[in-house]
């Protein structure tokens, strides 16, 4: 669920100038998906663009407000705390995930696989979740705050710590992809001509995995710099863009002064991704048809060291998760450690009560159904409608989008443009479809590249073979494309569910009495103070979202068994 | 044939994919017949059931649907829906916001039945029927946690102006009054107490010692409680709540003055359940209502009624400022602006 090959060639045969009925069902369903991503992305962000600009009674200011922007040094100083934060995060979780990565696909250490799996934990989680364990572990009650020998955690140190957490996994899958490409035939060469270990890794392997670490700079800088829940719960006094949002709306009910720090933030959002693009498109194929797999070999002292580190590391994670749970079971820490449930009974606090939790898994369990159903769809009408190059091509950029809009800008987007009155989908504010509606769009374009990728490794001549024996094209791909397909479309949904349930960002700024979310409880019990609450709630998601995705293990093998068959000569 | 039957499904699939979530996005209450009210509130989520439970006894067609969120959040919400208004009823928020509301002509005047009973000073006296009535006070304290307060030396504050000194370094938190309520009744208040000059040389002695401002009103307190700060400015009813529960606390009320502000309630200009909404406000002026407002709250409305609250501190009501709400509501932009400017760039956390 990582990166996906964007460029298109076209694999529609050619010249076909008769437009047959399947060729206008598709293009009317390509025309829905546009009008979709138009209302779902293009058009908020466009109110959003234009509230930038405008006073508070809504007239047109030009760039009045950006200019007042700049000249307030608190807000101005943010971008340089945000750039630090995200360039410091980056750079140690980085180092970290490559070593991690390294030794998963490198070495010979006894038990991969559940290291895999507990470096994968932090996905699970919410980020605001990494921030309060930190608090418990380094604040000034601390278990052990001597560690950080008189500095606070409030702050930078806090921040680039819980970021290192919650980005380490989207990073390490990234680098584990692009360090099991390797080409066993250049080690063996750089060993027949006496390279020293470290040359070969210098010359063969960073070159290698080259791009697959540019990539990752850029997915977890992009990662912290939008992110809100790590500042919000331990930023203590240091200002970062993504809480100046959430300050100028929530704080000062400052729409417009909101909007334009959401235009700010989109910035490095959207250089980050065009020149992660940019590099993409660079990378030629390292792995030619004749390459042979690199298979690492024992060596024992290389295997033990790699192992150490993993277990490092995989303690920290477990360790952070540990220190959650034991703190949502405390009565009042640090006074009175009795054990209690009382934290769970989140009726009697902030952030909507169980009903949120129950709310949390209706908007995931939607946002995975409906979700996978049209981010499939669509990235099956993107991939193989023949002609219709413009519109095509005005699609797929609509599908990208979406990757570099931060959360709380694309949730910012939402109330200016579903709250108009003007707007005939008005009715869909305050509900959960707005939610839904808002998480499918936030993890649009993972889940749509996923998508493509699949859909990239079938043969077009399944089309080709239907079409001339006159199957319309839906029924090719209910019978062959989508059960070829089911692993990906498993991983979309639970890609989905995961996030829906864990995400804060997007969804702050719509939900309403009735969609209060688990995600957003956490926070708002944190922020009244019940941290132990907001604990136990983060527990719940971390328990839920490893349910279904132990759930989604079990299905994907059974459903392989049956499906993925052919896949086994 | 097996094809068509996949297509049949995955439409049918669909379709009630699509009818669930439209149905879910109509609010699925449709079919009760009892008045949906919804009502906007910042009062703290432990007290919202209770009221329900009262209010509906009385008044059985109606039933409660609480929007809940913190002073902040709540005034963003109502003005973010300003052309829109989705609330039927603005219930237990913030005097200072709810002047602010109607000024941008939120509410519609009503007289609730009762209401001259109320000391006038909690009802809107500039609009005749009052567009806003007030209900009870919260007021504000300084919660000082004794345990951390021994090991770390420090002396109980007692004024105001104790907490600037250098001794408390690094040991106080208050409510970012851009994001709370209370810290917002904080500020104004110290205005009022000293003048702005006075006032604002204080705060930038007080932001000396601050370790760091909260986001919400009560925080302060509960960080107080657990000892991850010693001293949290805060309110009174969050501190003796959490030193009923046994945290090692001790409510200090300075003795310059206490900040305050009402919860109130105004009726949404445009709400489709009038009678409703005006039920609320009738129930609200009632004895029993104040009954129940001093449950945990020692200042309300209705004169006579309130009796002292366990752990308050002693006089709280006497230390209370005349607190000027117009001047407070008419003045919060350019207040939070310029404590914005002096205070919000504080980047880098003290070192201890």
């Amino acid at each position: 669920m990582t990166e996906g090959v964007t460029t298109l060639s076209a694999v529609a045969p050619k010249a076909r100038p008769i437009l047959g009925r399947d060729d206008w069902i598709m293009r009317w369903g390509l025309l829905v998906l546009g009008v979709w991503l138009s209302v779902a992305v293009v058009l908020p962000l466009y109110t959003l663009l234009s509230k930038s600009l405008e006073d508070h009674g809504g007239r047109f200011i030009g760039l009045a407000n950006f200019a007042e922007f700049f000249a307030t040094p608190v807000l101005f100083h943010s971008i340089y705390n945000s750039l630090t934060i995200a360039i410091i995060s980056t750079a140690i979780t980085i180092t970290l995930a490559f070593i991690y990565a390294y030794a998963l696909t490198r070495s010979c250490m006894p038990g991969k696989a559940i290291f895999k799996g507990i470096a994968m934990v932090p996905i699970l989680a919410p980020s605001l979740l990494p921030a309060i364990s930190l608090v418990y572990l380094f604040g000034n009650q601390g278990m052990i705050k001597g560690v950080l020998m008189g500095e606070t955690i409030y702050g930078p140190i806090g921040i680039v710590m819980g970021e290192v957490f919650w980005t380490f996994p989207h990073a390490l899958i990234i680098i584990i992809t692009a360090l099991s490409m390797a080409d066993a035939r250049l080690y063996e060469v750089a060993e027949s001509l006496g390279t020293s270990k470290l040359r070969t890794f210098f010359t063969v392997t960073l070159p290698g995995a080259r791009y697959g670490v540019i990539s990752a700079c850029f997915v977890v800088f992009t990662l912290v710099i939008t992110d809100f829940g790590v500042p919000k719960v331990i930023g203590g006094q240091y200002n970062v863009l993504a809480t100046d949002v959430y300050k100028q709306v929530i704080g000062q009910q400052n729409f417009q002064m909101g909007a334009v720090v959401g235009m700010v933030l989109l910035v490095p959002a959207v250089l980050a991704f065009i020149a992660d693009r940019i590099i993409q498109r660079k990378q030629v194929a390292l792995i030619s048809a004749r390459a042979v797999p690199y298979h690492p070999k024992p060596k024992t002292r290389f295997d033990m060291a790699m192992m150490g580190f993993c277990c490092v590391v995989g303690f920290m994670i477990l360790g952070i998760i540990a220190v959650d749970a034991f703190a949502s079971f405390i009565q009042l820490w640090p006074y009175n450690l009795t054990l209690t449930l009382y934290n769970y009974d989140f009726d009697l606090r902030d952030g909507g009560g169980w009903a949120s939790y129950r709310n949390s898994i209706v908007m995931a369990s939607y946002t995975a159904v409906i979700g996978t159903v049209i981010i499939f769809a669509g990235a099956y009408l993107v991939e193989k409608i023949r002609g219709f190059t413009v519109i095509r091509s005005l699609v797929q950029f609509m599908c990208i989008i979406p990757l570099a809009v931060p959360g709380l800008v694309l949730g910012l987007a939402y109330i200016f443009f579903f709250n108009h009155p003007a707007n005939p989908l008005e009715f869909v504010y305050g509900t959960m479809a707005i939610l839904v509606i808002c998480t499918v769009t936030h993890f649009y374009t993972v889940s749509h590249l996923t998508a493509t990728t699949a859909l990239k490794q079938m043969d077009p001549e399944f089309e080709a073979v239907s079409m001339s024996l006159k199957v319309p094209f839906y029924k090719t791909f209910w019978r062959v494309t989508v059960p070829v397909c089911v692993p990906a479309i498993l991983d979309i949904s639970i890609y989905l569910f995961v996030n829906a349930m864990t995400t804060v960002s997007a969804v702050v700024f719509i939900y309403s009495a009735d969609t209060t979310l688990a995600s957003v409880a956490v926070l708002n019990m944190d922020d009244a103070g019940e941290v132990a609450s907001a604990a136990a709630m983060g527990m719940m998601i971390v328990v839920t979202s490893a349910g279904v995705r132990a759930l989604h293990a079990l299905l994907t093998r059974g459903i392989a068994r049956t499906s993925q068959a052919w896949r086994v000569r | 044939m097996r094809v068509r039957e996949y297509c049949q499904k995955s439409a049918l699939f669909v379709a009630a994919a699509a009818v669930g979530l439209f149905a879910l996005g109509l609010g699925g209450g449709a079919a009760l017949a009892k008045t949906q009210l919804l009502v906007y509130t910042a009062i703290e989520a432990d007290e919202l059931a209770m009221f329900k439970r009262e209010f509906e006894k009385d008044y059985p067609d109606v039933n409660i649907k609480w929007v809940r969120d913190s002073t902040g959040i709540v005034t963003a919400k109502l003005l973010a829906e300003k052309n829109n208004p989705k609330a039927d009823i603005v219930w237990g928020l913030a005097a200072t916001s709810l002047v602010m509301l109607a000024n941008e002509g939120y509410f519609q005047g009503y007289a609730p039945k009762g209401v001259e009973k109320l000391d006038p000073a909690y009802v809107d006296s500039q609009n005749n029927p009052p567009l806003w009535v007030g209900q009870r006070a919260w007021i504000a304290s300084v919660c000082f946690n004794t345990v951390e307060g021994k090991k770390k030396g420090l002396p109980v504050p007692s004024t105001w102006q104790d907490l600037t000194k250098p001794v408390y370094k690094g040991h106080v938190v208050m409510p970012n009054p851009n994001s709370s309520g209370t810290g917002f009744l904080d500020v104004s208040s110290w205005l009022q107490i000293w003048g702005e000059e006075k006032g604002w040389a204080f705060m930038d002695g007080l932001h000396k010692n601050i370790a760091w401002y909260t986001h919400s009103g009560s925080k302060p307190c509960k960080q107080a409680a657990s000892g991850e700060i010693p001293i949290g400015i805060s309110f009174a009813y969050r501190g003796a709540k959490s030193k009923n529960k046994g945290a090692p606390l001790e409510i200090v009320a300075p003795t310059e003055g206490l900040g305050w502000d009402i919860e109130a309630f105004g009726i949404v200009r445009n709400t489709k359940n009038l009678a409703a909404a005006r039920n609320l406000a009738d129930w609200s002026v009632t004895l029993k209502a104040n009954k129940i407002y001093n449950k945990e709250y020692a200042v309300v409305a209705m004169p006579g009624v309130a009796k002292p609250v366990k752990n308050f501190p002693k006089d709280i009501t006497k230390k209370m400022i005349k607190n000027d709400f117009a001047w407070a509501a008419a003045n919060r932009m350019r207040i939070l602006k310029k404590w914005q400017t002096r205070y919000g760039a504080k980047s880098l956390p003290k070192k201890k």
